[in-house]
This record gives C-alpha cells, sequence and structure tokens, in this order.
C-alpha cells in the first residue's frame, strides 16, 4: 500500500510539471523542449529564497510559480512567438538552444552541486496506518503533501477548463486555432495566458520536486524524458489524458522497482512502448480532437 | 545557391582550424582532463581548484621548465576523452596526463598512456581494476575497497550483524557491493539482500521501502556524490532510523562538499574514507584554509584532496627528473612517501596505486557546521582488489 | 520532352564542387595531422547523420532513438574485434548487417502514430538497449565500457597509428562509399516514393505506394549505414561504452542534422562539421560554459534562419 501511495505522489508530481508541455503542445503546436529549464527554474528560485533570504517554504512555493509564470510570458512574447510559424524541427533546435543556455547559466550563477533544500519542521515525518497487517500504509508527510497540492491545482484546472470563460476560449483555440479567431477570441492572449501558467506550473512542480527528485543544472534534461513520456501517453487534448498517463507511469515505476529491482528502469520504458504500439495516439484521445 | 554558399562557409571554417600546437619545447606541459560539464561538473571543479592551488602556493617552476596545465572538458564521454588525450599527447605533446572523473574515462585513454609512453595520474576515478590497465598510471584518489573493505571490518565489532547493501548500478558501485560483502561475510556477517539502483533514478522511494521491509540493523550504501542528499533525505522521511536501522557506507554519501546543506538528518551517519574536510593535522588545516581562501568559502573534498595530491607527485617527479617525461618520470613517481592533508600516504611501487589510511568517520555539529568527524583509523590501507 | 528528363535528372547529376570538396576531405588528415583525430570523428558522425537524414528528411520518420543502432554496430563490431576476427572492413560489414537486422525488427514500431508518438517510440527503444547493454555487463563491459579491442591493419596493410591518420582516412573512405550509395537511393524512384510518403501519407497510399514496406525498407537501410558509423567509431577508438546508446548521441545527431539542413545529404555532413568544430574551440576557450554559447548559437541560428545567416549582407533589411 505504502507502495501504491508513493507512486502516487511521484505520478502527481510529474502531471504538475508536465500539464503545462501537454496544453502547450497541444494548443500552439509547439514542441518546447525547455519545458523543463522552467521547472528548474522554479526549483532554483525557491532554493535561492530559503537558503539566501530566510523566505518560508509556503511563500516560495506560489512565488516559484508567478516568478516562472512571469518569465515564461515575457519569453512567449519576445521569442517563442515568432517560432510558431516554424516547421517543428526548428522549434526543437530553438528550445534545446534555450534549455543549453539556462543549464549553463544556472551552473555560472550557481554552482553544479546538487541543491538541498530544509523543509519546515511540520512536513518532516511520517504517519503510520495499520503496521504489520498487508494493508500496512506508510505516508510521509512531504508526500502527503505533494498529493494535496497537486490534486487541489488539478481539480482548479479542470473547473478553468471547463467552467469559465476562458477556459472554453482555450478549448475553442485548442480545436481551430482560425475558426476562434474568427469568433472575435484573441488567440493571442490565451496562448501568451497558457503558456504564461504552463510555465509557472512546470516552476511550482520543480520547487515541490527538488525534494524528492534532487535539483541540479542538469535537471532539465534528465527529466524531459518523463515529461515527454506523460504526454505521449496521455494526448494532448485534454488534462485527465495526462493526469492519468503520470499516474500509471508513476506507479508503474514505483511498483516495478520494489518488486523487480533487477529490470527498475526497463519497466517505464517498455510499458511506454507498449502503450504507444497499441494506441498510438496516446492512451486517452477524445474522439475528434487533435 | 543557398547550399552553395553554405558548402563554402563550412569549408571556410574547417579552414580556420590551422595546424595549432605551439612548440615551445622548454615547459612541462599537464594534460587535465575533467568533466567540466554535465552530471559529474562538481568533481571537475574541485579538481581544477585543487590543481590551481597547488600551482599557486608551489611556483610554476619546476625542474628547471615552466609549468603549463591544460585544462580540457570531456563532457563524461569516453570516446571523447581517449580524443583529447590522444591530442594532448599528440599535439601539446603533455608530459604527463591527469584527472579522469570517471572510471570509463581512465579505461579508455589506458592504451594511449602505454603507446605513447606517457604517466596518467588518476585524480578521481575509484575502480580497483585501473590502475591494472597500463604501466604507466598511477593513482592518488582512493579505490571503492578500501572504503568498502574498511567498513566491512568496522560494522561487525559495532553491532551490526544483518546488512541490506544499496548500491548504484555501474562500476564502482559494483565494486563496492562485492568487496563489502566478500568481507563482512569472512567477518561473520549476513548480506540479506543486494539491492541496485539504476544511474538515471529519479527516485529512491522503491528502494528504501524494501530496505525498510526486510528489517536489516544496517544499510550499507554507495551512491555517486550528489545523489547522497536525496538518500539521506528520504532514509529519515521513511523513518528507517527511527525503525532501527543505521546508515552506513562509504564516504561518498557524506560528501563534504554538500554535507553543510543536508542538514540534520545526515547527523550520525558512520561512513569510511579517507579524507574528511576535519581531519586534525597542521598540513590539512593549512589546505583548507588556502583552498575556502582561494575558491570563496567552499570546502575541499575528497576530490579536491586526489587533485591536490596529485599534482604533488607531478611536481616532485619532475624535480626529480629535471622536467623529464616517459618511463625516468613514471620511476619518480612510484614509491613516493609523503604527508598529504588525508595523512600519511604512499604510492605502491609495485602495484602504482595509493595506500592510505582509511577513516571511519561519524557527522557531528562543530561549530554550528556539519563535518565528518574521524574516530577510528585503520591504517596504511592498501586495495584488497590487487590480491586476487 | 527531353528538356524536361534532363531537368530532372540534373539534380542528381555529380555538381562541380562536390570531388572539390571530397578531395579536400581526403587529403585533410594528411594536411593537418595534428587534427586527424577530429576529422576521424567528425567523419563518424557526419555518417551517422547522413543515415539519420534518410528516415528523418527523406521519409519523414522523427527519430530520437538513431542511437539505437549506431550503438548496436559499436558493440557488435567490438565484440566481432575482440572474440572472433580483428580485421577492421569484415568487422564493419558484421557491424553494419546486425544493425540492419535490428532496424528490420524497430521498424515495425514506427508505422504507426503521430510524430510524437515515433519520437518517444524511437526514444525508448534506445533506453531499453542501454539498459540491457548495462545488465548484460558480462558481455558488454556495463558502464566500464568494453576494453581490449585491437584491431588488425585495415586491407591487411594500413595498422591504425596514434595520430589517428589512418582511422581518419579509413573513416573518410566509408563515408564516401556510404555516401554514394545514399545519393543514388534518394534520387532513385524508390527515393521518390519516399519523398513522396513523407509529403502526402494519404495520397501516396491512393496512388498506390505500399507505404509500409517503404517506410520498413528505408528504416533498415538507414540502420545498416548508422550501425556502420558505429562500427567505425568502435574500431578507431579501440572500445564500445554504454553512452552510444544515450540520449544525448541521438538528440546530438538530431541537432547536427537540422544544423546542416534536412533533405539534402550534404546537411548531414556540413552540420557535422560546424558543430564539431565549433564545440571543439569554444571548449577549448571556456571548458566548464561552452553548453551556453552552443545554445545561444542555436537560438540565433533558428531565429535569424539558416540562409542568411551565412550571408552577412541579408541581416539587415528583408530576406
Amino acid at each position: 500500500m505504502t507502495i501504491l501511495f508513493d507512486g502516487i505522489a511521484y505520478g502527481m508530481l510529474l502531471f504538475i510539471l508536465a500539464v503545462g508541455l501537454s496544453v502547450t503542445m497541444g494548443l500552439m503546436n509547439f514542441i518546447n523542449l525547455a519545458h523543463g529549464a522552467f521547472a528548474m527554474v522554479g526549483g532554483y528560485l525557491t532554493v535561492v529564497l530559503m537558503q539566501r533570504f530566510d523566505v518560508p517554504f509556503l511563500v516560495c512555493l506560489p512565488l516559484a510559480f508567478v516568478g516562472t509564470a512571469l518569465l515564461g510570458a515575457v519569453l512567449e512574447r519576445t521569442l517563442y512567438r515568432q517560432m510558431y510559424r516554424k516547421p517543428h524541427l526548428d522549434q526543437v533546435l530553438f528550445s534545446i538552444g534555450l534549455a543549453f543556455m539556462a543549464v549553463a547559466s544556472v551552473d555560472y550563477f550557481v554552482g553544479s552541486q546538487q541543491q538541498i533544500m530544509q523543509l519546515p519542521e511540520w512536513l518532516k515525518g511520517r504517519t503510520e496506518l495499520g503496521t504489520g497487517t498487508p494493508w500496512e500504509l506508510g505516508m510521509g508527510h512531504y508526500r502527503l503533501f505533494i498529493i494535496a497540492v497537486c490534486a487541489a491545482l488539478t481539480v482548479g484546472l479542470q473547473y478553468v477548463l471547463s467552467a469559465t470563460r476562458f477556459g472554453s476560449r482555450l478549448r475553442a483555440s485548442v480545436d481551430d486555432p482560425r475558426v476562434a479567431a474568427g469568433l472575435g477570441i484573441n488567440v493571442n492572449v490565451v496562448f501568451a495566458m497558457t503558456f504564461a501558467v504552463g510555465s509557472g506550473l512546470a516552476g511550482l512542480g520543480g520547487a515541490l520536486g527538488a525534494e524528492v527528485l534532487g535539483l541540479d543544472p542538469t535537471f532539465p534534461l534528465k527529466f524531459m524524458v518523463y515529461f515527454l513520456i506523460v504526454v505521449a501517453v496521455g494526448g494532448t487534448s485534454s488534462i485527465t489524458g495526462p493526469l492519468l498517463a503520470a499516474l500509471l507511469l508513476g506507479v508503474a515505476d514505483v511498483a516495478g522497482k520494489y518488486y523487480v529491482p533487477k529490470l527498475g528502469a526497463f519497466i517505464v520504458y517498455s510499458l511506454m512502448l507498449a502503450i504507444l504500439m497499441w494506441r498510438p495516439q496516446g492512451l486517452f484521445v477524445r474522439q475528434g480532437g487533435k | 545557391m543557398k547550399k552553395r554558399t553554405f558548402i563554402v562557409s563550412a569549408i571556410a571554417s574547417a579552414m580556420l582550424f590551422t595546424a595549432g600546437g605551439a612548440m615551445a619545447q622548454d615547459k612541462f606541459k599537464i594534460g587535465l582532463i575533467l568533466p567540466m560539464t554535465g552530471p559529474f561538473a562538481s568533481t571537475g571543479k574541485q579538481i581544477e581548484a585543487a590543481a590551481r592551488l597547488y600551482m599557486a602556493q608551489n611556483g610554476d617552476t619546476v625542474g628547471g621548465k615552466k609549468v603549463e596545465l591544460i585544462v580540457k572538458d570531456d563532457t563524461s564521454a569516453p570516446d571523447v576523452t581517449k580524443r583529447i588525450a590522444q591530442e594532448l599527447v599528440v599535439n601539446d605533446k603533455v608530459n604527463v596526463l591527469a584527472g579522469f572523473g570517471l572510471t570509463p574515462l581512465a579505461l579508455a585513454t589506458a592504451p594511449i598512456a602505454t603507446q605513447s609512453k606517457t604517466p596518467l595520474v588518476v585524480m578521481a576515478a575509484a575502480t580497483s581494476s585501473i590502475t591494472e590497465a597500463s604501466p604507466f598510471i598511477i593513482r592518488t584518489s582512493f579505490t571503492l575497497p578500501q572504503a568498502s573493505v574498511s567498513m566491512a571490518d568496522w560494522a561487525p565489532n559495532n553491532g551490526i550483524k544483518k546488512v541490506v547493501t544499496l548500491v548504484s548500478d555501474y562500476g564502482p558501485g559494483i565494486d563496492a557491493e562485492k568487496y563489502f560483502k566478500d568481507r563482512f561475510l569472512f567477518n561473520g556477517g549476513q548480506v540479506i539482500d543486494a539491492l541496485r539502483v539504476p544511474m538515471r533514478n529519479p527516485d529512491f522511494a522503491p528502494f528504501l521501502q524494501k530496505v525498510r521491509d526486510l528489517k536489516p540493523d544496517a544499510m550499507f550504501v554507495f551512491v555517486p556524490s550528489g545523489a547522497g542528499a536525496a538518500l539521506m533525505k528520504q532514509f529519515a522521511e521513511r523513518g528507517m532510523d527511527k525503525a532501527g536501522i543505521k546508515l552506513i557506507g562509504t564516504g561518498d554519501i557524506t560528501d563534504d562538499d554538500i554535507l553543510n546543506g543536508m542538514g540534520e538528518v545526515a547527523v550520525g551517519v558512520v561512513t569510511s574514507h579517507h579524507y574528511s574536510t576535519s581531519h586534525n593535522s597542521a598540513v590539512n588545516k593549512k589546505f583548507v584554509a588556502a583552498f575556502e581562501k582561494a575558491n570563496a568559502g567552499l570546502r575541499p573534498n575528497f576530490m579536491a584532496v586526489g587533485g591536490y595530491d596529485g599534482m604533488r607527485v607531478i611536481y616532485e617527479a619532475a624535480k626529480a627528473t629535471k622536467g623529464g617525461s616517459g618511463d625516468a618520470l613514471l620511476a619518480a613517481m612510484k614509491g613516493q612517501i609523503f604527508e598529504s592533508p588525508r595523512g600519511p600516504m604512499f604510492i605502491d611501487a609495485q602495484t602504482r596505486d595509493v595506500v592510505h589510511n582509511i577513516y571511519i568517520r561519524k557527522v557531528e555539529k562543530v561549530n554550528g557546521q556539519l563535518y565528518n568527524q574521524e574516530f577510528e583509523t585503520l591504517k596504511d590501507v592498501k586495495d584488497p582488489g590487487k590480491n586476487k | 520532352m527531353a528538356n524536361l528528363q534532363r531537368t530532372l535528372l540534373k539534380k542528381s547529376a555529380v555538381q562541380w564542387w562536390e570531388p572539390v570538396l571530397w578531395l579536400l576531405a581526403f587529403s585533410a588528415p594528411w594536411a593537418f595531422p595534428h587534427h586527424a583525430l577530429i576529422i576521424n570523428e567528425i567523419a563518424i558522425v557526419a555518417l551517422f547523420a547522413v543515415s539519420l537524414d534518410l528516415v528523418l528528411g527523406y521519409s519523414g520518420i522523427v527519430s530520437l532513438g538513431h542511437a539505437s543502432f549506431l550503438g548496436f554496430g559499436a558493440y557488435t563490431a567490438a565484440l566481432f574485434a575482440k572474440w572472433i576476427h580483428p580485421d577492421p572492413l569484415l568487422g564493419l560489414v558484421v557491424g553494419t548487417a546486425a544493425a540492419c537486422v535490428l532496424g528490420a525488427l524497430c521498424s515495425a514500431t514506427i508505422l504507426r502514430g503521430s510524430d510524437l508518438t515515433r519520437l518517444m517510440v524511437t526514444l525508448g527503444m534506445a533506453l531499453i538497449l542501454f539498459e540491457l547493454a548495462n545488465k548484460f555487463d558480462g558481455l558488454t563491459g556495463g558502464s566500464d565500457g568494453l576494453q581490449g579491442v585491437v584491431m588488425g591493419p585495415v586491407l591487411g596493410r594500413f595498422e591504425f597509428d596514434l595520430m589517428g591518420q589512418v582511422a581518419a582516412s579509413y573513416s573518410l573512405a566509408v563515408l564516401l562509399a556510404l555516401f554514394f550509395l545514399a545519393r543514388r537511393l534518394v534520387h532513385s524512384p524508390f527515393g521518390a516514393t519516399l519523398m513522396a510518403v513523407r509529403d502526402n501519407r494519404l495520397r501516396a497510399m491512393a496512388i498506390g505506394i505500399p507505404v509500409s514496406a517503404r517506410l520498413a525498407a528505408v528504416y533498415t537501410i538507414a540502420a545498416g549505414v548508422a550501425g556502420a558509423a558505429g562500427a567505425l567509431m568502435a574500431q578507431t577508438t579501440g572500445f564500445a561504452s554504454l553512452d552510444v546508446f544515450a540520449l544525448e548521441r541521438s538528440a546530438d545527431v538530431m541537432l547536427i542534422l537540422v544544423i546542416g539542413g534536412v533533405g539534402w545529404l550534404y546537411g548531414g555532413v556540413v552540420g557535422a562539421v560546424v558543430f564539431k568544430l565549433m564545440h571543439d574551440v569554444i571548449s577549448n576557450i571556456t571548458p566548464q560554459y561552452w553548453t551556453f554559447w552552443m545554445g545561444l548559437f542555436l537560438v540565433i541560428l533558428v531565429m535569424v534562419g539558416r540562409e542568411r545567416l551565412f550571408k552577412p549582407w541579408t541581416w539587415m533589411g528583408r530576406s
């Protein structure tokens, strides 16, 4: 049971990190391989604020979100906007170039060691339920926290998408940007806001994940594979798709490494391969969606 | 049209690359190949800083020749390392190659050392078999078997009888696991399970959970420095210390570089290693002070000491041979005995490997900072791997 | 009619600058003996990039795992040289054949799905091979790499020397041979069908082109060429290690190809030259932060546009 819990925590974290990428790819048809760099920025922002300026952890989280979102908005306006029309390969080249620059810059300013975060006391610790039984469940408080935050965010995102005007504009723009523009929706603004929010979420994910996944300048390149897996398996036309995909992958990865440690890393890749061969469009695609 | 312009420009840029390689023969050149980028960049940084410190302290003339330090990044890719080493030997005509942060990099470069008769000083890599890959290889870092075996000797005498080993799934990790296991079993202990963690592992949770379920007295760990922090955190988070499981391992998990940032969770962890920043000797205190001064308060770790001592070996050999090279330089490196910041050490003339003390240390808080405090010493530990 | 035929064939004829280029390339290891090693490396990467061009540029298959074949060819050639026979040419053939087989097997995975699917499937393949090579460390040497590969002399006469000149010439020769083979392929009716499939798959199917068969065929061939590059790498450096399967290799070669330009075979060659030289030069200046300048170069390249970058007079004003 503990393994299931850990897997869910890991999966939710992956989801928060990857949802921005999924929406960007579905909405703007833009392959942004620098997404991991935004996550890293959020993580480093938190670490620097906590270590140098003694800002409490809980305050850092929304700051990480806002800071990265701002960065995303600025970059979108100045650099990314010119890239929308370019062929996919150029976009790949561009975003990899950005990622390289981000990695080297962070290395230069902060150094290449692993960054270690000190959590507040109430987040350290563990609750044990049903010790000794087969249903034993050990829950680390930090992982509980992650699950809670990510669940709240997911509910919030779903609400925004389905019950607000902005959400319906977003969905319209994803389905068909030209018609949406023809209806008077300011597609540029939608794009900018979505990109900013997606990057902000990545930054938040980076801040949350620094404790569990580690944080060093090579973070974007290390984890890009996992984000891509979530997006590929989950599809880009909804947010429940990547959510379920991330959960599936999180649980599979953790369970695989526990029960069959010799094949630890295989499990994730083989699972992904199998799923994609069975359902090339991703596991959860809306009928008629892109 | 565009293709033609492009081709011409490409050829032009290739032409820019006219024959380089200065021919100054009155220099003593050291080719320092380090991972300056990628996941092991902090190793490269520490070693380079230590090498430059040594040069600053001991002058840049040796044996009548001016010393030139050529630093190159190998991006942790063995074929790049090999090419860089080849270029250094052939183009720059270096007298000695040094550095080598990872085992495959050193192994790949070994044939070049042999073919060109250039001594190769390994300052970081720690797998036992490296020194056997070429008769021109000298090591000043340490070997994982030295540290593992020492821990396997100490543990049974201190109430630890059942152990689960957890190592990263690559050369040094497998070395650590094997030598610890063999010696521990020999000492009457029991190794319940041997887990291997993939190198690209983002999450230690499932492995730690498994260890917890197996309920050993202690968990013996080796992961490359950097991953140690995450492991330590999750160890505490999972309540393993409250469940009565001790954490032991080689000193890589309490790397001085990041130890201070680990916080309370690291206190009480017992490790075995050849160097601690808090080692109580005059030589070390001087070294640490100078290092921190020259590098904005960065604490030197065992990688730095490997680099520092490596430079010492090179310098002394150069002095003895008046800036020579090849077999003569190699002979002058073998058998050097001296006091290093880590303690007394010498380069074994037969195996060309390092022989030094291994200390058992515990992490304690001293003056508000965390240090590895040495409390037991195993003297003059030779590399056990050579006896096989 | 004859005119039309001539115009269409003109594209595939050998241009005036091509023999010049190759002549320059072959004389380079002897004219610049100090740089023979990097020329060797460039030749190998160029071959790898050309093989990727066959699938990416000419058939539209996005692959982020092309290093699977590079690595497979490398390990096969290294193992062959170590345990069976040290002749380089024989090892080259074996490595290429092995990679072809792997390519044929893997081609089943890339037939369906969108670009993203193929990206992930190929990536997954490469990562799985990485883990496999790590696990079977008795055979492959694991993360320490496969050591002790001593090659016999090429054609029985030319020993691999420390300077790397023989290695560079060997690699260049193989590059030339396979390059022209690829050229014949893409300028043939087979190649034309590939480009049709790339441009509009549905329409290609409608006019009767067996799309799946064509894709499988080109993937196998490209795998073989990549395997040849891998074999060269193993033979000229004398060992093989796990990072031949790593994501970085596949990503780097894709970068190189895109820098040089997809869809014309020289893109791989040019990209390899530019990328490797830039890397070397910048890395010598700043060993720690060269990735920054590389990234900056890439960003500027894409924003300004590849063609304009090399014509400074077009930077001001419209392109």
